[in-house]
């Protein structure tokens, strides 16, 4: 692409790097009025959150239900099923219910931000817009970023809670755990601070996604092929840095 | 901008779901979550021990296996170095006897630690702000691995190294 | 004079476009800007929106020189201007009516009554006040791009930009285009700047045209002066001879030889 192989490489990835850290910048910048738009932002949040509830629940369930297997069978050789209900909030709680989520988020509700917004860029909407005098940052950007970002916590917490019914539905239910023992554990062992934790990693995450998806979708090449491309991108981005940032919140939380 | 009442309504009972769901994880789960107005029922005890090991607020208080109430407090006591733990008791649970016997067990092998009352036999009962005498302490793995070594390379027993105040507590090591 | 492009020059990626341009628009007029693809017509357009930037040179519009301007300045000057795309370029969430009123609902604060007439004035004048329900991906091109025109005057700018109106279009339509654009110029008192390479269409509504070729003005004037120039660049344009200047054959080895190559080895 530029100049000599590995170096061209790293300078274009810190290029990109600034140039999304700018794009953040100024999209914060548009967020403040764009909230103020209910009617620009509420189709926003039901794109990126109500249409994602249903593939969100199945998941949840799915997961819940594997860790209740899963764990069950791990804590039996120890004798300690009754610390199902503790290993499987606190699996859930921590980590599996934000980044499961947020994979998920930026498939789901990512690649079709990305797909719209680039969309849009290719018929020249958002050229229009800006011959028009209307920014596209101020009335397609924000309202989606904002969506994404107010959704995922909403989004996470909904998989927490059912991915815990689930495994009762597994342990208690079918392999005989006590249900007494499943709750009266996990709410003996589970503190504020844990949910606290899974709470501000869904919401990182979901700036992350929904900062990555908006871009990439601005910044589509207006081609179909450019779009197909930027969606691509998307997901992966988001997945890595979705699971970098979990890295390190992981560390700043212990 | 048709389907506009549907989407608004959609999107209203998403959010309204995330919050119900929020609001359950952070008062329901966690044992020092917000709680809801209005404290639990039953009566308190007090008991002091050498050593709590890891035994939480909200840790089980148990009879005969049977969950009883809860530990509702822990304090340390810097006149005579040891730690204050108040339980609450359920209300049904009257029939305490004065001189039953507190101990610090652990759930299964690596669970957490509660605590677990053994009736004694006297007739008159523990009443709200009672003081449960006869306590034992938790076991601390580092300390019994210790006593172990000790009694091993000196060669016939004699409680020597360190060990946790253990001296005021009755008798050693249930198991 | 509306819109004032002085020797400018613009570079792509070390690829020159314009070496050293000079286009004037007068107000009240349709000036028309001609060339073969590629010349870089839509990109003067870009330069007169305030897109880009020149690399040299001064671009003024409306007596202001847009390098000078910030952004909100900027955004000040567009909503004088109207632009109608290639494709229309219509928000496809929005029907038609929505479409036509989102300037008006995003730079005024109209009463709702108001906006209704408005709208639905706008859309009579281009012809198109029944389809003001129907979604943008139910129109046809012409259809989506008068709904387009009908947008770009709804505030009344002083100028309009059309960037090749005349594209895909069926004869009939064709001559409805025409028919508003140069109706819509004197009905308004406007100015308008028409990019295309539809030389015939062109020369029966401009007043005044350039001819783009080689990153440079080849040509200016009346469209019936040009046609009559004794520049062979111009004349194979207004003709539309297939050699001449651009020339038919991309250059390529000799013919004889490389047909054959093959017979050697």
């Amino acid at each position: 692409m530029s100049n000599g192989g590995g170096n061209g490489f790293i300078l274009e990835g810190v290029r990109r790097l600034g140039a999304v850290a700018l794009f953040l910048v100024r999209l914060l910048g548009e967020c403040v009025p764009a909230l103020g738009r209910p009617r620009l932002l509420v189709p926003q949040i039901y794109n990126a959150g109500a249409r994602s509830l249903i593939i969100i629940m199945l998941s949840g369930l799915f997961v819940g239900m594997v860790l209740g297997l899963q764990g069950y069978d791990l804590l039996q050789r120890f004798g300690s099923v009754d610390a199902l209900g503790t290993a499987v909030a606190l699996g859930l709680l921590k980590e599996l219910a934000p980044v499961v989520t947020a994979l998920l988020f930026a498939g789901r509700a990512g690649t079709a931000l990305t797909s719209e917004i680039g969309l849009m860029r290719a018929t020249d909407q958002l050229t229009a817009m800006e011959i028009m005098a209307v920014d596209p940052l101020r009335y397609v950007a924000a309202p989606r970023f904002l969506g994404g970002v107010l959704a995922m916590p909403l989004l996470t917490a909904i998989f927490s809670v059912v991915g815990l019914y689930g495994a009762q539905l597994i342990g208690v239910q079918l392999l005989g755990v006590d249900k007494g023992a499943f709750w009266s554990q996990m709410q003996g062992s589970v503190g504020l601070r844990n949910v606290t934790e899974g709470v501000v990693k869904s919401v990182v995450f979901g700036i992350a996604c929904s900062l990555i998806a908006v871009h990439e979708g601005y910044n589509a090449a207006p081609t179909a092929e450019g779009v197909a491309l930027a969606t691509t991108r998307t997901v992966v981005a988001s997945s890595v840095i979705t699971l970098l940032l979990d890295y390190v919140l992981t560390a700043a939380f212990l | 901008m048709r389907a506009n009442r549907t989407l608004e309504i959609g999107t209203g009972l998403f959010v309204l779901l995330g919050f119900a769901a929020l609001l359950f994880l952070t008062t329901q789960l966690p044992a020092n979550g917000v709680k809801f107005a209005g404290a639990k029922a039953g009566y308190h005890l007090n008991a002091e021990f050498d050593n709590i090991g890891d035994l939480k607020v909200g840790s089980p208080v148990t009879m005969a296996g049977v969950r009883v109430g809860e530990v509702a407090g822990i304090r340390f006591d810097s006149k005579d170095y040891k730690a204050v733990v108040s339980l609450r008791i359920d209300p049904q649970y009257k029939q305490i006897p004065e001189d039953s016997f507190a101990s610090i067990e652990t759930q299964g092998l690596l669970g957490g630690k509660y605590i677990g009352i053994s009736p004694g036999g006297v007739d008159s009962y523990l009443k709200d702000g009672g003081r449960i005498d006869q306590t034992q302490s938790a076991i601390v793995l580092e300390s019994l691995i210790n006593k172990f070594f000790a009694n091993y390379s000196s060669k016939g027993g004699g409680d020597t190294q360190s060990q946790p105040a253990d001296k005021q507590t009755k008798v050693e090591s249930k198991k | 004079m509306v819109v004032d492009v002085r020797g400018v020059h613009y570079a792509v990626g070390g690829r020159p476009i314009f070496a050293g341009v000079d286009v004037q628009v007068r107000r009240g007029r349709i000036t028309a800007i001609m060339g073969p693809s590629g010349t870089g017509k839509t990109t003067l357009l870009k330069l007169i929106t305030a897109q880009i930037a020149a690399d040299r040179g001064e671009v003024r519009v409306c007596g202001q020189d847009l390098a000078a301007l910030s952004r909100s300045e900027i955004y000040v000057l567009r909503k004088r201007m109207g632009m109608l795309f290639q494709n229309g370029a219509l928000l496809t969430d929005l029907d038609v009516f929505e479409n036509v009123a989102f300037p008006v609902r995003e730079h005024t604060d109209l009463p709702e009554a108001l906006i209704h007439k408005l709208v639905l004035t706008k859309l009579q004048a281009v012809g198109l006040r029944g389809a003001a329900a129907l979604m943008p991906g139910e129109l046809s091109g012409g259809m989506a791009r008068r709904v387009a025109l009908a947008r770009a005057i709804v505030l009344d700018p002083e100028m309009l930009i059309y960037d090749e109106p005349f594209v895909g279009l069926d004869p009939i339509s064709l001559g409805v285009i025409m028919r508003l654009i140069k109706h819509t110029n004197e009905a308004l008192g406007i100015t308008s700047i028409v990019v295309s390479h539809d030389v015939r269409e062109l020369a029966t509504i401009a007043d005044d045209s350039y001819l783009l070729s080689g990153g440079r003005v080849a040509a200016a004037g009346p469209p019936a002066q040009l046609r009559a120039s004794d520049s062979a660049a111009v004349r194979q344009f207004m003709t539309g001879s297939e050699d001449g200047p651009v020339a038919f054959h991309y250059p390529a080895p000799d013919y004889a030889a490389q047909l054959f190559a093959a017979d050697e080895s």
